[in-house]
């Protein structure tokens, strides 16, 4: 079995006025079916509205399902003793770092999760020192999380997830709030805990340079799975992505135009170096 | 009609042990309809920089000069200047409080004294500029899209009939369509109404699409100041500041290496697509 599998996910948002009748059904997820395996790395493109984040919450079961199944890690997340199973192997990171940092020392930040769910302390300082070194960030742990750079203080952000040791984790926009420098940081992270550690990563995302390192991406639009396939095969479809208020990495926009002006490019060009390597062949 | 910024210092916590100085010195003019990006990584001083422009924060030492007068005489009406120099801050969407979202565009124009009658006209027209369909107009803020709260925000500052409008990464958070939306409505502000605008930007590829003028802040300093073109060309000197060119520029210098004679640099996807197909021509 899959380590994530949902079936014709549904959710709706109800609203109700003051007498409790319903006002209101905005259905966020229409009919998902999405399969993750234990160690990929899966991303997730969608615009704004389109029902990542919904998506996102239902995965550690901030969310319920109002209709359809959702499997994490064998267990199905309508049985209420699944709650806390499932909450302690997937981990969240959310946009803001600063929502998600409460202590005063990084290090204490990071231990916060692991003595939440009862790790003996002995533990929990190996932990917290994995965990920091896992995402870079070993030289700080001493330090006020208020003085890091945003890029820094998501890293923390994300060794405080790695510390309840999960096996996945699930990131919403981590880099939304980031500058370059900072999102290459985030970015490398994470890609190092998926190949290094094993760890299941389902990345949300805006940019389209981020998907690229990706095993599967699944593109939403209004509650719906779209689109997924490898980047490669993603990004060959520049009109249906644009259709979707989506874009391609620069690169692989430049290509397609070119090939477009009539340059017999071959199509799905995602680096920097595969269009260099194309047009020298041609020329 | 014109900023004048001449040796402006900001110090942080000043004769304290947090000290920190966040300007350095910076002498900068500003004239009348221009379209200026700011870059520079988190920390590097922009967000000090923009929030002295409008007088909300005040220089250690130095002057500002807004259209020939002292901001900082003692006579001098500060009030005014930030109804002229519009600040729409980082998710201004969090800003936005009343019930409908003609009432929250409103409220700039009331809080400078206008009558109902002329805010009311003050908020049709700057509602009318950033595109939103009327048919949103009486409904709660909440419940728009991410990036339509955002053009409600921006209409909000619009409404005070800003001379000068300076915005803080409107784009963070939003989708590839969203993003655009927004920068080809700003980049209309300035064509129609002539209004200066001020855009500080995480992305170089927006600033090489949009602006006349990028100036590149480095701890407290100005870096660079020049058309995107010139700022680019220094690329090397960018990436040790943690920034970089956009990825066509570098594009263009792997292929003039690799021996396919490109002239020229090129810092958008339109450029780029020119000089290789000029490149290509000439064969």
């Amino acid at each position: 079995m899959n380590f994530i599998e949902a079936r014709k996910l549904i959710h709706e948002y109800i609203r109700r006025d003051e007498e409790e009748n319903v006002e209101s059904i905005l259905t966020a997820l229409d009919g998902v079916d999405l399969d993750v395996k234990q160690g990929e790395f899966v991303a997730v493109l969608g615009h704004n509205g389109s029902g990542k984040s919904t998506l996102a919450k239902h995965l550690n079961l901030l969310l319920h399902p109002s209709g359809g199944t959702l499997w994490v890690d064998g267990k199905n997340t309508q049985e209420a003793d699944s709650l806390w199973d499932i909450r302690q192997n997937v981990g969240m990171v959310f946009q803001n770092p600063d929502n998600q940092i409460i202590a005063s020392v990084v290090e204490e930040d990071v231990a916060f999760g692991p003595e939440n769910i009862g790790i003996p302390t002995s533990e929990i300082w190996g932990r917290v020192e994995r965990s920091l070194k896992s995402v870079g960030m070993i030289q700080y742990r001493q330090h006020s999380p208020n003085k890091l750079s945003g890029g820094q203080k998501q890293r923390v952000a994300i060794a405080g997830v790695m510390a309840m040791e999960p096996k996945c984790i699930v990131l919403d926009e981590p880099t939304a709030m980031l500058d370059p420098n900072g999102r290459k940081e985030v970015l490398d992270a994470v890609v190092r805990l998926n190949q290094e550690k094993g760890v299941t990563v389902i990345l949300i995302t805006h940019y389209m340079e981020e998907v690229i390192r990706a095993d599967k991406v699944y593109v939403m639009d209004h509650g719906k799975v779209v689109m997924q396939g490898v980047p490669r095969a993603i990004f060959s479809q520049v009109d249906a992505l644009k259709s979707y208020r989506l874009d391609v990495p620069q690169i692989t926009l430049l290509a397609h135009e070119l090939h477009e002006a009539g340059l017999p490019i071959p199509d799905g060009i995602l680096t920097r170096q595969e269009l260099v390597e194309a047009l020298c062949q041609l020329y | 009609m014109s900023i004048i910024l001449d040796k402006v210092s900001y110090v942080y916590s000043e004769k304290t042990a947090y000290e920190i100085q966040a300007l350095k010195n910076i002498s900068l003019k500003i004239q009348d309809g221009e379209f200026i990006g700011i870059i520079g990584h988190t920390g590097s001083g922009k967000s000090t920089l923009i929030q002295h422009l409008n007088g909300l924060m005040r220089a250690s030492s130095g002057g500002i000069y807004y259209n020939g007068q002292d901001i900082y005489d003692e006579d001098y009406n500060r009030k005014e200047l930030r109804g002229k120099v519009g600040l729409v801050f980082q998710y201004p969407e969090h800003q936005l409080f009343e019930t409908t979202i003609f009432a929250d565009v409103c409220f700039g124009p009331k809080n400078q004294g206008f009558s109902r009658k002329e805010s009311e006209l003050k908020a049709f027209s700057a509602l009318r500029s950033v595109g939103l369909p009327e048919d949103y107009w009486y409904r709660s803020p909440f419940e728009l899209s991410g990036g339509q709260k955002r053009r409600v925000a921006i209409a909000g500052v619009l409404a005070m009939d800003p001379e000068v409008l300076v915005l803080d990464e409107p784009t963070a958070g939003l989708d590839p369509k969203g993003r655009n939306e927004i920068l080809d409505q700003v980049a209309r502000l300035q064509r129609e109404r002539n209004i200066t605008i001020i855009l500080v930007s995480h992305s170089m590829e927006d600033v090489a699409n949009y602006v006349d003028r990028l100036i590149v802040m480095n701890q407290g300093s100005i870096l660079f100041d020049g058309t995107p073109k010139e700022v680019f060309a220094h690329y090397q000197e960018l990436e040790a500041v943690g920034l970089a060119a956009p990825q066509v520029t570098y594009l263009m210098h792997d292929l003039s290496q690799y021996g396919i004679p490109v002239c020229g640099m090129a810092t958008t996807m339109e450029e780029a697509k020119q000089l290789i197909l000029q490149a290509f021509a000439k064969k």
